[in-house]
């Protein structure tokens, strides 16, 4: 796993940001202000294992694990839907768990695994889920679709896992992919134009195919 | 093409391709992320630099200073330029707020500068060192005030009969008051656009649009500079919805921006920028009077509407179904704008019906409860043929009883509770609830260039998929009518190069561009005949049959194109009125304690004319049903009524919704078919699917609880006092 986060820096840089804001805020209907200096160097190389293959990055410190992939090692198909963890369309498999790849800085991640739904399957040799997605129609524009693939399998293995949702009613029996449970552990990866009856059934037939 | 009248029997009658469930042709690039979105061109063109917008801080004034030392002086910076350092650009048609240049702020966000740099990181930083000066003015953004200013005044768009005395002598009458919020179109890829205009010549735009050709014409007005000289690609749309029918500032800004530095930018909008620099659906407030005679049948519809807007443009037209959904000798319909300077509203799917059929499908529940009438059976009474407010003209078809009939027996409408509050099930109280749904349907001009080139057809037009299917259903239509399998068809859209089409909105769509398709193809049909020398050949099964003469497709060896448009004659709207029909029947539980609304089971029955595939026709329609229970249960663009702007400016505050909100959705289409719209007899039905649902939801819950909710979205708070004993 990635190494903790020392919160002193981030502590000093965030009273940094603070303090700037609330002179500017007294200043009448004028922009507030951030410190144009970072503290310590401002890029930073790193490896991360990404489908497999071993890549070094040369990237600002304030580069998301989404950005890297999407805009340094162009793998484009990892979605920026709304860039604050709200949307669900960035997740990627980290270290085997899924996670929201704009809420992580790339730094954070020497040495992992990272997984995008370009390491999953290609057009010619698709991954189940992937072709349960296609069979069901679980898409329409197609932006939130690599999310909710890559979403839809950490689920089945969370729930292989027996890792309890919200939803879990007894904590200590086996834990089975029903509607109820895979609609709640889904609910982090929004479709708006709202495929979610056809992924639910695309999940269903994938992990049927597991069983 | 022209089409001056009713097509007859023609191929599509007895279609093999057109009408069946093929999966999508554009899926397997979907499902492994390789479809390539507007900000992922890394591949179209090298040295790519990054923008980032600033917005307005305020709502309405002028801007005094910007000051840009710091952000010019931050590391990677490019270039900054603001809207004080260019003359105002021009403003298209349909765009009503500026999108740049000039002093003026007309809403909050409103794109002021926008800075380019050599990485995301390095533009996103120093946009934030950019402070400006204002000048502010007063803004009144008070919807309700507004609203009780203009009730009662101004010419109603439709009035016939004698509306006060139909109400005078009314056996039973309804006077109801309506709400519906602002809401944003939320689809999951924002705005983006990269932008190559480094020598100021040619222009050539990647983005993410649904109208190609309104997007370069928006541009050159924009830039003054000439059409021709711009190209514009859009060939996967992440989600649009209405809100990318128009330019906005993202290609604006990766336009100047290029022009600035040299290099093509590229530049989405950031989420939160989104709600309040594009535009919105309108808040609607509604008021629905309803008179009958004691037989139910409704003898005055009143709907009164207001929505905002700024200065100039449009709103949210809540009348829109109001003359022509259901039969009633006497109806006065009036729309009120108050102008304000709120973010733009605009088209939002279903513009107009989406929020009406929200407020007058209510309204005919509550009626049909005075009227001790069941629901479906009040509306089957009122059900019309004609337009009601012209009886000269007929419905080209209308098949809204028979919508009714069906949804009601599949989900076992007759079994329902009709007492309300009078079901519960632990903590639950269930209910059940329908409503009518009722769009218009409208054709646009559509082109498209067919070539045949080894036995295989290729289909070139600016039509862009939006998600909605495009792609798979001008490929079944162009199959269809060369005679060839899907498998030796290849679609190509979104591009400027290509012929004019009708593009992707107003649920014109699927319709039209199927038409423009199958024009092309009988261009191309036309051409082969003569370079064969047969006349009037048959196409089937990848040859070309005149008599005994067989020639397959693939045996041709020259390659040959072929180019026309569907062109949709006057008959249409002069003869007839076009529209789609629907009805939606829900099931709701309602938390006794939480006053929580929970969707349990929807159904909607759909009568839009031939379904072109059932696969992406109903992935179209669930979709609206998903909307719909946004709209009903929990979207709302909350109001700052002394800054004038939407707080909850992004996917946190403003809630679509989501898996766990959706129970399993059932879709019937009537076998129907309207030779009146189009030769493929097709109608659109992707916004169908969103009118009426969130009345329907509103209706389960009143039925559940007993308690009547006229203001959206129903969330807790609008229930939690007046439920019963826990």
């Amino acid at each position: 796993m990635s190494p903790p986060i020392r919160f002193e820096m981030r502590r000093r840089t965030f009273l940094v940001g603070t303090a700037s804001a609330v002179v500017a805020a007294n200043i009448p209907w004028r922009a507030s202000a951030q410190p144009t200096s970072l503290a310590g160097p401002d890029r930073s190389t790193f490896t991360l294992v990404v489908n497999g293959e071993t890549r070094e990055l040369a990237v600002d410190n304030r580069t998301t694990l989404l950005d890297a992939l999407r805009e340094h090692l162009e793998l484009t198909g990892t979605k920026k839907g709304c860039d604050h963890g709200q949307c669900g369309a960035c997740t990627v498999h980290v270290n085997g768990e899924r996670i929201n790849s704009c809420l992580s800085l790339a730094v954070m991640h020497q040495g992992d695994e990272v997984t995008t739904i370009e390491g999953l399957g290609t057009p010619q040799q698709l991954d189940p889920m992937q072709q349960a997605f296609f069979d069901h129609d679980g898409f329409q524009c197609g932006y939130c679709t690599p999310g909710q693939i890559c979403s839809a399998k950490a689920v089945l293995q969370e729930i292989r896992d027996n890792v309890p949702s919200h939803v879990t009613k007894d904590l200590t029996a086996r834990i089975e992919a029903t509607d109820e449970e895979i609609r709640e552990r889904m609910s982090g990866n929004i479709c708006r134009c709202g495929a979610y009856a056809n992924i639910l059934e695309a999940i269903h037939q994938a992990a049927g195919e597991q069983a | 093409m022209d089409f001056n009248q009713p097509a007859d029997q023609n191929l599509f009658d007895r279609a093999t391709v057109v009408g069946k469930p093929h999966a999508r042709i554009d899926g397997l690039l979907k499902v492994t992320g390789t479809a390539p979105y507007a900000y992922e061109r890394h591949d179209v063109i090298a040295g790519q630099l990054y923008g980032y917008p600033v917005g307005s801080a305020i709502a309405k004034g002028r801007i005094v200073a910007i000051d840009t030392e710091a952000a010019r002086g931050a590391p990677g910076v490019r270039s900054v330029v603001t809207t004080l350092d260019i003359e105002p650009l021009g403003i298209w048609d349909y765009n009503v707020a500026r999108l740049f240049g000039g002093d003026v702020v007309e809403h909050y966000q409103q794109a002021i500068a926008v800075v380019v740099a050599e990485t995301f990181e390095q533009a996103r930083a120093a946009a934030a060192l950019i402070e400006t000066t204002y000048e502010r003015d007063d803004i009144d953004v008070d919807l309700e005030a507004g609203w009780q200013r203009l009730q009662g005044t101004g010419e109603p768009s439709t009035q016939v009969g004698d509306v006060d005395a139909a109400f005078e002598s009314a056996a039973v009458t309804l006077d109801e008051m309506y709400h519906t919020p602002s809401q944003s179109h939320a689809m999951m890829e924002p705005h983006a656009s990269i932008v190559d205009w480094a020598d100021g010549g040619q222009m050539t735009v990647w983005t993410s649009n649904q109208m190609i050709e309104w997007n370069r014409q928006s541009l050159a007005t924009t830039f003054g500079i000439e059409p021709d000289r711009i190209r514009v690609e859009s060939p996967y749309i992440g989600g649009g919805f209405g809100g990318k029918l128009w330019l906005r500032a993202d290609a604006v800004l990766a336009a100047i921006g290029s022009r600035a530095v040299g290099a093509p930018v590229k530049l989405a909008l950031p989420r939160p920028f989104m709600i309040n620099n594009t535009t919105h659906r309108s808040a609607t407030i509604q008021r629905i009077r309803l008179a009958a005679g004691a037989d139910g049948k409704l003898t005055a519809i009143d709907h009164e509407a207001a929505s905002h807007t700024l200065p100039g443009g449009r709103g949210e037209n809540a009348t829109a179904q109001t003359p022509y959904f259901y039969a009633a000798p006497n109806r006065r319909v009036i729309h009120h704008l108050v102008e304000m300077h709120l973010p733009e509203a605009s088209d939002m799917r279903a513009p107009g019906e989406a929020s009406g059929l929200m407020a007058l499908e209510i309204a005919m529940d509550e009626m049909a409860e005075k009227l001790e009438m069941d629901p479906v059976e009040f509306r089957v009474l009122n059900d019309t043929q004609v337009n009601p407010s012209d009886p000269s003209i007929p419905f080209s078809e209308r098949h809204f009883v028979e919508c009714l009939r069906e949804g009601a027996e599949r989900f076992g409408w007759a079994d329902r509770n009709p007492t309300p509050g009078g079901r519960r099930e632990g903590m639950w109280l269930i209910g059940h609830g329908m409503a009518g749904a009722y769009r218009g349907h409208l054709n646009l001009k559509s082109g498209a260039r067919a070539t045949l080139s080894n036995g295989r057809v290729v289909i070139e037009t600016d039509m862009t998929d939006i998600g909605t299917g495009s792609y798979t259903i001008l490929a079944q239509t162009a199959a269809e009518t060369m005679g060839l399998p899907l498998g030796r068809v290849e679609v190509r859209l979104g591009n400027s190069a290509w012929p004019v089409s009708s593009g992707s909105g107003g649920q014109f769509g699927a319709a039209s561009s199927t038409a423009g398709v199958y024009a092309a193809c009988v261009a191309l049909r036309q051409q082969i005949a003569e370079r064969l020398g047969v006349e009037d050949p048959e196409f089937r099964d990848g040859n070309v049959i005149a008599g005994d003469d067989v020639t397959p497709l693939a045996a041709i060896s020259e390659e040959l194109s072929a180019e026309d448009s569907i062109n949709f004659g006057g008959f249409q709207t002069e003869e007839y009125l076009m529209a789609t029909f629907g009805a939606h029947f829900v099931e709701v539980g309602v938390h006794v304690a939480t006053g929580e609304t929970r969707v349990r089971r929807m159904l909607a029955v759909c009568d839009s004319g031939r379904i072109l595939n059932p696969i992406t026709a109903r992935s179209q329609v669930i979709g609206g049903m998903v909307m719909g229970t946004g709209a009903a249960l929990s979207e709302e663009l909350a109001v700052d009524l002394e800054h004038g702007f939407f707080v909850n400016h992004d996917l946190a505050g403003y809630e679509v919704a989501v898996h766990a909100d959706i129970p399993r959705q059932e879709v019937v289409f009537l076998d129907t078919v309207d030779g009146v719209a189009t030769p493929l007899k097709a109608k659109g039905v992707g916004e169908l699917g969103l009118c009426g649902v969130a009345a329907a939801i509103a209706n389960a819950a009143y039925n559940a609880t007993g308690i009547r909710v006229r203001d959206y979205p129903i969330t807790l708070d609008r229930m939690i006092d007046r439920l019963p004993p826990v």
